[in-house]
């Protein structure tokens, strides 16, 4: 028995559920977009944190083989996420979403 | 020479095709001459084909062209049929055709449209030919709307004159009315018998029940087709004013042929209307009504055509009437005496407004005697015949429709009797008021009076010969004759007569009523001359006072004005609303309005694009959870 | 072979008319669719009468994972259609050439592809090549009443372009539906689609979708509004075409696809069908007493015809469906000579408003006279092409309701009626101050008159050689339709 599974799943999915909604929550009511970004990391994480704990309580290690997808793809979202980031913040001063609302109609 | 009965309709084809498509080439004589000639040849060849019947054996004979159409079980050709009764109509179309060809060329001498109105005249007798020839009653049918464009090109002749135009729009629009009529009848034909061809139609109704609901329509989509084309109750009304035509015009198609082609279409169906008595008696009384109500308009009116369109319209009722108490022979009978009298009355009208510059207004003439001595002649001998004086034509043949008529039904022949009391005035007060008396017209008339020439005197002196004479082919028995036309005619009558059962009268009762009727008759005549004649009454100028009686009666019972009222107007009015209320504010305003609709949706439902990341997250959470929710509900 | 030339001449004739620059192009699209129509005569002579099924028929596969084989070929309506096609196609070139258009090349091109797609959706032996036909076809006249239209072209056109898209969607989805029919692999073959006997609630919902779709393109009431706009606001050769030709595309789907594959359902709806169409016929009759512009009131007249067609086709039986077939073509005829009538009125006089012209017969006596016979043929007087049609059709409405047939007949009192009153208006009376410089026909105006006269007489007097073309494939009709309702 070993120390993941020492914590009962019970609090591993309170865990990732709090983190979850925090981002969520994050995600809604923030204006900066770079907030906004983290809250994505912190929604993809707590999914990865649940993939773990799951994968370690059925003893399968194909859940931590998607962890590690979504951490390559978060990552290769990150990267193109802040390049478009600095572009508008180049071209209008400001990561504020509420000032980017010209795609509409 | 029955072989060559396709050269009758052919000579006025030609005639018309020659005529038509080269007239300007043509000096006005060579056009008449070609279409007279064309008219002489059919009449030679019918003579032959008349003569050939007479004496022949064989009684029917049909020619066939070709086929026409055919599809399915539905097959009809060109074909023309040869019997006695299309035999007779043969000769007086052509007979009467060929007169009234030969006045036309003294008639319309002055006309620009010479050529043009020969053309017209062929056409019209290759169609009224063919309509008498078909051997079916589709070939009948496309006769019988090709007489009726002749006629429409005919009456508005003059077409500069859109008051004459509009009398030919309304002959050719109430021609189609009972031409629909007639189309569903030649349909229910089919249905019924399975062909359309008179032998095979005749041949199978024969196995038919007395009064069997679908021969009962058929029988009356048939008599509708004939109301429009001879102008019965109710569609009467477009033949008088058909008058707008050249005179003869009026003679020919309005009078002798065209008009008549109903009664010769009932003739022909003899069998098919034997089998119905229902029918019959409706085409009695419209018949006897018009009869009537024609003489009585023709009573009070002062245009001299139009007086001889009413007797018309009034006499062809008498053939109806014939028709529908079974007299076949009756019938055809007045039918060719009518076509003699009446022709020669057109044509002596046509001499006397030649004459008169144009003017039409009796109350304008008078006095003409000592200036058209022929006219004068042939126009007394045509009144005599169509008033039924012994031993005119108009006598026997209206006395054996009379006949018939009391058989089926006494009051048909009081109907009757009254009718021919009042042809017999209005027909002498015309008479009078044109002949007799003092010229009433300006002195730039009375200076050009004149006889007309000869191309238009001989033909009145041939149908006044006719008229006179023509009564002696139908002599009846009671009269000491043996009646020729019934004898030729009974190949084509037999069936009905083992069909209908008709009353037979005593001698004695036929005595009485031929005595009644005559006597009654030249008591009018002497009121009619007292009263024109002797005291030289001129009726009232349209400007005075008349009773109201007189005035409905002058006035056609505003029949017009009535239709015009509840049928013209409504329609009229109809298309309007039609036009600018469903379609444009409803059909179509429907069919934008979808359009719009979907413009409009999207309108609004672009707008949920705000623009705002916050917007769209919020919602894509919303959704989500709802997803969630109703997926794990 | 002959039907594949019939087929993509035009096609052909009509790219290479794109790249021909000046007046020239007159000439070349003339010629092309002088050729065209002798293919057609060529053909004429092969054809043997006696044969119900498609002729000279070609069949490649087309796309093979979904067993769309390319197949055309001709029976008897097709072809009787297809003769109607070549044969107008000159006469309305030489109108056309008559007047001058901007960008002729484009105009002309896009007539000779009109035709294209209008062969093919006449020789289409599978369903799906129909289908893509019957786009085709559209677009070509789309543009042509885009581009040379009247004032109101955007809004019209596109009001028509939507319609007919709309209608043949829904055919679209029918096809699709009747594709997962059949026993797979899945065809769209037409003969297949024939064998398929669907179930009676089955046909009853398929009718729906066909029916919108043949009655947008007819058109049958109430599916009619675009018509007279679009007739009206077109170039006269589009109007032409559209009356002339394009109208008896949707009669002919009915023929083609409705009647044998659901006869069951226009068993089912006949009546709703014929009296819609009949409610049409009086209806536009009615609308076309009301108009003052010549344009519009043939119009309005033409889709009175099309109507009484319609309801013809829906009677389903012999009379309904010959007459059908012989009637498109006369209409076919008398709709493009009253157009051209009005075409050389409005070329003369700058004007289509009938109270405006009159007297025209005092001046112009050879063109009041070949206008009366057009006019004449057109309310179908006995000798002249139109009389054989409506009288068949009639005895056909006549077999499935005496009361509908009665109805469909005021049509001939009616249509006197508007005609006669417009020829009087136009033709007779007086001249006004706008027709008494009015000239007679001229040569090229009599090289189409002429024809077509000769033609109006010939079919009114002799169909036979005319109708004994289609007699053997609607007598199969007939079967295959009897085959099912029993």
């Amino acid at each position: 028995m070993n120390a993941l599974q020492s914590v009962p799943l019970n609090h591993y999915i309170l865990l990732s559920a709090m983190l979850f909604a925090i981002g969520v929550i994050g995600v809604l009511v923030r204006r900066n977009a770079i907030i906004i970004f983290m809250c994505i990391e912190l929604m993809l994480n707590a999914v990865n944190l649940l993939m773990v704990a799951f994968s370690a309580h059925h003893g399968d290690g194909s859940g931590q083989v998607f962890v590690f997808f979504i951490m390559a793809v978060a990552a290769a979202e990150v990267a193109v996420g802040l390049a478009i980031l600095i572009m508008i913040h180049r071209n209008s001063k400001t990561t504020d979403i509420d000032f980017l609302n010209k795609l509409k109609f | 020479m029955k072989e060559l009965v396709w050269l009758v309709p052919l000579f006025p084809l030609i005639g018309f095709l020659i005529i038509g498509l080269f007239k300007n080439n043509f000096s006005k004589k060579l056009a008449g001459t070609i279409a007279s000639g064309a008219i002489l040849a059919s009449f030679t060849v019918s003579l032959g084909i008349f003569i050939e019947l007479l004496s022949g054996a064989e009684k029917t004979f049909t020619y066939t062209l070709f086929d026409w159409i055919t599809s399915g079980d539905f097959s009809v050709a060109i074909a023309f049929l040869v019997d006695p009764l299309s035999s007779i109509m043969l000769l007086i179309i052509t007979g009467v055709g060929f007169l009234i060809h030969l006045y036309s060329i003294g008639y319309m001498h002055d006309d620009e449209g010479y050529a043009k109105f020969f053309s017209y005249l062929n056409l019209f007798v290759f169609f009224m030919l063919l309509l008498v020839l078909g051997n079916n009653y589709l070939l009948m049918f496309a006769g019988w709307e090709g007489v009726g464009l002749a006629s429409y090109l005919l009456i508005g002749f003059w077409f500069k004159n859109q008051s004459y135009n509009d009398a030919a729009k309304k002959a050719f629009i109430v021609n189609r009315i009972g031409d629909l009529g007639f189309v569903l009848g030649i349909i229910l034909i089919f249905i019924t018998f399975g062909s359309i061809n008179y032998a095979d139609v005749f041949g199978s109704a024969m196995s038919h029940p007395s009064n069997e609901p679908v021969i009962v329509l058929i029988t009356l989509l048939l008599f509708v087709g004939a109301m429009g084309k001879s102008a019965q109750i109710p569609l009467y009304t477009w033949l008088p004013d058909a008058m707008a035509g050249p005179t003869p015009v009026s003679a020919l198609i309005h009078a002798a042929t065209m008009v008549t082609a109903g009664v010769y279409m009932i003739a022909r169906s003899n069998v098919l209307y034997s089998l119905s008595p229902t029918t019959l008696t409706i085409v009695a009384i419209v018949g006897a009504v018009t009869a009537v109500f024609a003489a009585t308009i023709g009573i009070l009116q002062n245009d001299i055509k139009k007086v001889l369109a009413y007797s018309t319209v009034s006499q062809l009722g008498y053939m109806f009437l014939a028709m529908g108490v079974g007299a076949f022979t009756g019938g055809i009978f007045h039918l060719a005496t009518h076509a003699f009298f009446k022709a020669l009355l057109f044509l002596g009208a046509g001499s006397v407004i030649h004459a008169m510059g144009g003017e039409q207004d009796i109350r304008k003439m008078g006095g003409l005697k000592k200036y058209l001595p022929i006219t004068y002649m042939t126009f007394l001998i045509g009144t005599i015949a169509i008033s039924g004086i012994p031993p005119f034509s108009g006598f026997f043949s209206k006395d054996e429709i009379l006949a018939h008529a009391f058989a089926a039904n006494p009051l048909l022949w009081i109907l009757g009797i009254a009718g021919s009391i009042m042809t017999a005035f209005y027909m002498f007060r015309l008479f009078y008021l044109t002949f007799s008396g003092t010229f009433r017209g300006t002195e730039h008339q009375k200076h050009h009076l004149h006889e007309s020439p000869s191309t238009m005197t001989i033909p009145l002196i041939v149908l006044a010969v006719l008229a006179a004479l023509a009564g002696f082919i139908g002599v009846p028995e009671v009269l000491g004759g043996s009646h020729l036309l019934e004898h030729f005619l009974d190949p084509v009558f037999e069936d009905s007569k083992l069909i209908l059962f008709t009353n037979h009268l005593s001698h004695s009762t036929e005595y009485m009523l031929m005595g009644t009727a005559v006597g009654i008759l030249i008591l009018v005549i002497l009121f009619a001359r007292n009263k024109y004649f002797t005291n030289n009454e001129i009726p009232k100028s349209d400007e005075d006072k008349k009773s109201v009686f007189a005035n409905l009666v002058y006035n056609k019972y505003y029949v017009d004005e009535i239709y015009d009222a509840i049928i013209v107007k409504p329609l009229d009015f109809l298309s309007g609303v039609f036009f600018k209320f469903f379609e444009l504010k409803g059909i179509d305003s429907i069919v934008n309005s979808t359009g719009k609709l979907v413009i409009g949706l999207s309108d609004t439902f672009r707008r949920l694009q705000t623009g705002h990341v916050g917007f769209y997250i919020f919602m894509m959470v919303i959704s989500i959870v709802a997803i969630l929710f109703f997926n794990l509900i | 072979m002959i039907t594949s030339a019939l087929l993509f001449f035009p096609l052909l004739a009509g790219i290479a008319l794109f790249f021909v620059k000046g007046e020239q192009v007159k000439k070349l699209a003339l010629s092309a669719a002088l050729i065209e129509f002798f293919i057609s005569l060529v053909a004429y002579f092969q054809f043997d009468k006696a044969i119900a099924n498609a002729q000279f028929a070609m069949s490649t596969p087309w796309v093979k994972s979904l067993g769309i084989n390319f197949s055309i070929g001709m029976d008897g309506i097709s072809f009787l259609l297809v003769l109607l096609t070549t044969f107008l196609l000159p006469l309305i070139i030489l109108s056309a050439n008559r007047n001058t258009y901007k960008n002729p090349s484009s105009l002309y091109a896009l007539m000779l592809l009109m035709q294209f797609g209008l062969i093919g959706v006449f020789t289409a032996q599978d369903a799906f090549v129909f289908y893509i036909f019957w786009e085709i076809a559209l677009l070509p006249i789309y543009f042509i009443a885009l581009l040379w239209g009247g004032a109101e072209k955007v809004r019209i056109t596109f009001k028509f372009f939507i319609y007919t898209l709309a209608g043949s969607l829904l055919m679209l989805t029918a096809l699709i539906y009747l594709y997962f029919q059949t026993p797979a692999p899945h065809t769209f073959d037409l003969q297949t689609l024939y064998t398929l006997h669907l179930s009676q609630g089955q046909q009853n919902w398929i009718f729906w979708p066909f029916f919108i779709a043949f009655a947008i393109k007819m058109p049958v009431f109430p599916f009619h509004s675009w018509l007279a706009d679009t007739y009206t606001d077109a170039p006269m050769p589009g109007t032409m075409l559209l009356s002339g030709i394009m109208s008896k595309m949707g009669v002919y789907g009915a023929i083609r696809l409705l009647l044998p594959i659901a006869p069951l359902g226009v068993q089912n709806w006949g009546t709703t069908a014929i009296v819609l169409a009949v409610i049409g016929v009086l209806y536009t009759s009615l609308l076309a007493m009301y108009q003052k512009d010549y344009k519009r009131l043939v119009a309005y007249s033409s889709a009175a015809h099309v109507g009484l067609i319609a309801a013809g086709v829906f009677a389903m039986n012999h009379q309904g469906l010959s007459g059908a077939v012989i009637q498109m073509v006369a209409h076919g005829i008398s709709a493009f000579g009253l157009f051209f009538v009005i075409d050389i009125l409005f070329l003369r006089t700058g004007t289509r408003q009938i109270n405006e012209l009159g007297g025209l017969r005092l001046v112009a006596p050879n063109f009041a006279t070949a206008a009366l016979i057009i006019l004449l043929s057109s309310i179908a007087l006995p000798l002249t092409s139109g009389f054989i049609g409506e009288f068949l059709l009639l005895a056909g409405i006549y077999q499935y309701s005496g009361m509908l047939a009665a109805f469909g007949g005021l049509t001939t009192i009616l249509g006197a009626v508007y005609m006669l009153r417009s020829y009087q208006s136009a033709f007779l009376g007086d001249h006004t101050t706008v027709s008494s410089n009015f000239s007679d026909l001229v040569k090229e105006e009599k090289l189409i008159i002429v024809p077509l006269i000769l033609v109006i007489f010939f079919i009114g007097i002799y169909p036979k050689p005319l109708m004994e073309i289609a007699e053997p494939s609607v007598k199969q009709l007939i079967s295959i339709i009897e085959l099912s309702v029993k």
